[in-house]
């Protein structure tokens, strides 16, 4: 990509779960880290989440799932963003990810698990060092 | 030694470790309190005797001498079935009440089946679609013998309903039943979002739980006015005080422009608050609170009866300080946070699983937590006199402070004309986002420690035991709805909803038509459909 252009984010919250408070902490983070954030707040369908991608165009894309609901949710959500042929967008997740989960996780091409405790400048470089473009 | 010896020794034991000390709400801490530092201080119109105006001391004149706090593990998960197996654990191992936590599909009012519902079905608490699933959960538990609280919100009438029914089924009647709902929509728009519809009818709606409670369930809290959800959402224990006591006042105003008696009611309103890490803040916050509360209750509200100025509170330790990074540190830091509450002067009390930056909490996390307050009960001598540390001066200062403090934001809501329009201003979300951020910053930046996660870290392996939620719970409850749908008489149900959505255009008291839908085994999610169809939904615009 070239210098000029921001990294482009895209911060989720999927499924019911209503605590955003990592997912604003993180879009300030990348905001701050001189990133172009978009929010989407909280509630959305994986259905939202991938129209939001087709429109935005972002390089990355960050779930927040702290409800237990991210082996449900991540692989709809992977499999549509592939149905709209999307495989250049750096997916991960963050939440309440349990070790045993990832490997299922990963082979729906996710990347990057960053739960409670976790540095905010560890995602930061991990997003700025993994994007797919 | 000589004299520039010893001065200079005083000077090396005055070296600090930091340059500034302050608690979580940002309050500078000086190095010592003097009798200088409460110059105004009164005991008779600061603190009071225990159990008496106002309320500094305690809720009550004897406080754990008389009686303990109620143990009250908040618990639920996957389908009734498994919740009625752990209640039954819990009341066996010397529990004293219930504390229901709903699944997210209940608590949004969906029906297992819709797909906003993937996932999602019993993992952060029970399952309940209709009134044969609370008849599951509550299977061989006396209703009249214990008591209940439910934590659910949007929803809240239409569980209330569901818990009254299930007791006339037991032949209780509703005036024998006791318990709470949290009902407290307020702090949903402003911290843990599970709103459904606009604020005004949602407001209508608590308001008809309080006019119908007050009738026949005398003895329900009416709401559970929480400050915990704000504080888990980033907000700092000021915040926490202030913003949970606004709420609470608009519950007040809101009821009284119904002309419902402040007297009737405000005895029935409960409070819940969390207790995080620092010590004497949470300690002063519960005392400021008691002391805030009774004032506005008797001197803006009018409030004639002390029990209306009372304020009686749970408390949950802070979710939000556990760590995934050596979890049984976690045991200490809840006992420190339980400590607090007790000194405090809490009501009922649930304490945190050390695992639960991980996952639900397994079965023996849970009794760890709850021998955590048989210890603290039983063991500690705290108990045995009330509010042990009156007269401090730390203690004093730092109350009257908190109380100050809380007095300049509710200034600010008013000047933005009051809660509803505050929130609606965005006014509380960016408060606790702003105070989240800098505490995450100075965490980051190492001037707060947290042992294990920015400092001391051995980086070992988590080897700690998960609950599982197994996936089948869903294929269950979706197939438990059918076949109730089945079997009900769905032109009674439609019948009901379609009287409800009828009295939901005026002004009626809604809940013996939400009652009458229960009856006939209408689910959460049909109610709340019909209730949508005249109310709306709310939108929030997120800040971050």
């Amino acid at each position: 990509m070239s210098k000029e252009r921001k990294i482009k984010v895209l911060v989720c919250k999927p499924g019911l779960d209503g605590h955003d408070r990592g997912a604003k902490v993180l879009a300030r983070t990348l905001r701050d880290a001189g990133m172009e954030v978009i929010y989407t707040g909280i509630h959305q369908t994986p259905e939202d989440i991938v129209n939001t991608v087709i429109q935005e165009d972002p390089d990355a894309v960050m779930l927040s799932i702290l409800s237990g609901s991210h082996n449900a949710l991540c692989p709809v959500i992977m499999d549509k963003l592939k149905e709209h042929n999307i495989d250049d967008v750096l997916v991960a997740v963050g939440g309440i990810i349990p070790d045993e989960d990832k490997p299922l996780l990963e082979k729906h091409g996710l990347k990057g698990f960053y739960g409670p405790g976790t540095e905010l400048k560890t995602i930061v470089e991990f997003v700025k060092n993994n994007l797919k473009r | 030694m000589t004299e520039s010896k010893e001065k200079e020794v005083e000077k090396e034991s005055r070296i600090k470790r930091r340059k500034k000390f302050t608690n979580l709400s940002d309050i500078e801490i000086k190095e010592i309190y003097t009798e200088n530092d409460i110059e105004n201080f009164n005991y008779a119109q600061d603190l009071g005797s225990p159990g008496h105006y106002p309320f500094t001391r305690g809720a009550y004149p004897t406080m754990y001498r008389g009686q303990l706090w109620t143990m009250r593990q908040f618990s639920g998960f996957g389908s009734a079935e498994q919740t009625n197996n752990r209640y039954k654990f819990l009341l066996n191992h010397g529990q004293t009440g219930l504390s229901v936590a709903f699944s997210l599909h209940t608590i949004y009012g969906i029906e297992a089946d819709n797909e906003r519902a993937l996932g999602e079905i019993g993992k952060e608490g029970v399952s309940i679609d209709t009134l044969k699933d609370m008849e599951i959960l509550f299977d061989g538990i006396d209703l009249s013998k214990i008591s209940t609280s439910m934590t659910i919100n949007a929803p809240a009438s239409i569980l209330l309903a569901m818990y009254i029914v299930v007791g006339e089924k037991q032949g209780h009647t509703p005036d024998q039943l006791r318990g709470t709902i949290q009902n407290d929509i307020l702090k949903e728009y402003i911290a843990q979002k599970s709103w459904i519809f606009p604020p005004e009818p949602s407001m209508r709606l608590i308001v008809d739980t309080i006019e119908y409670c007050t009738k026949y369930v005398p003895q329900w809290y009416t709401i559970s006015i929480s400050g915990y959800h704000i504080r888990e959402a980033g907000s700092t224990a000021v915040q926490e005080l202030a913003f949970t006591l606004a709420d609470g006042f608009g519950y007040v105003e809101a009821a009284m422009e119904r002309d419902l008696n402040v007297d009737d009611f405000a005895p029935r309103l409960s409070f819940f608050f969390n207790s995080h890490n620092n010590f004497f803040e949470e300690i002063c916050k519960y005392r400021a609170a008691r002391r805030i509360w009774a004032k506005r209750l008797k001197n803006k509200y009018g409030a004639k009866k002390p029990e209306s100025m009372r304020l009686r509170f749970h408390t949950q330790t802070a979710g939000v300080s556990l760590t995934a990074q050596e979890p049984e540190n976690n045991i200490v830091r809840v006992t420190l946070q339980a400590l607090a509450a007790v000194l405090g002067g809490t009501q009922s009390l649930h304490t945190n699983s050390f695992d639960e930056a991980l996952c639900l909490p397994t079965e023996n996390a849970v009794k760890i937590a709850l021998r955590t307050q048989q210890v603290i009960a039983h063991e500690s001598g705290v108990t045995d006199t009330v509010d042990p540390l009156a007269g401090s001066y730390y203690v004093e200062w730092l109350t009257n402070k908190m109380e100050e403090e809380a007095e300049k934001y509710f200034e600010r809501i008013e000047e933005l004309g009051g809660v509803i329009p505050a929130i609606k201003a965005n006014f509380f979300q960016k408060e606790i986002a702003n105070a989240s951020y800098k505490y995450q910053k100075e965490i980051e930046n190492q001037e707060r420690t947290i042992v294990a996660v920015n400092q001391f870290q051995l980086r070992e392996p988590c080897t700690t035991p998960l609950l599982k939620i197994d996936e089948e719970v869903a294929k269950q409850q979706i197939e438990r709805l059918n076949k109730i749908k089945a079997e009900r008489n769905n032109d009674k149900v439609k019948e009901t909803l379609e009287k409800l959505k009828g009295a939901a255009k005026g002004t009626e008291n809604l809940i013996p038509y939400i009652m009458d839908a229960v009856r006939e085994y209408a689910s959460v999610g049909e109610i709340i459909d019909a209730l949508k169809e005249v109310f709306g939904t709310y939108h929030e615009d997120s800040v971050f």
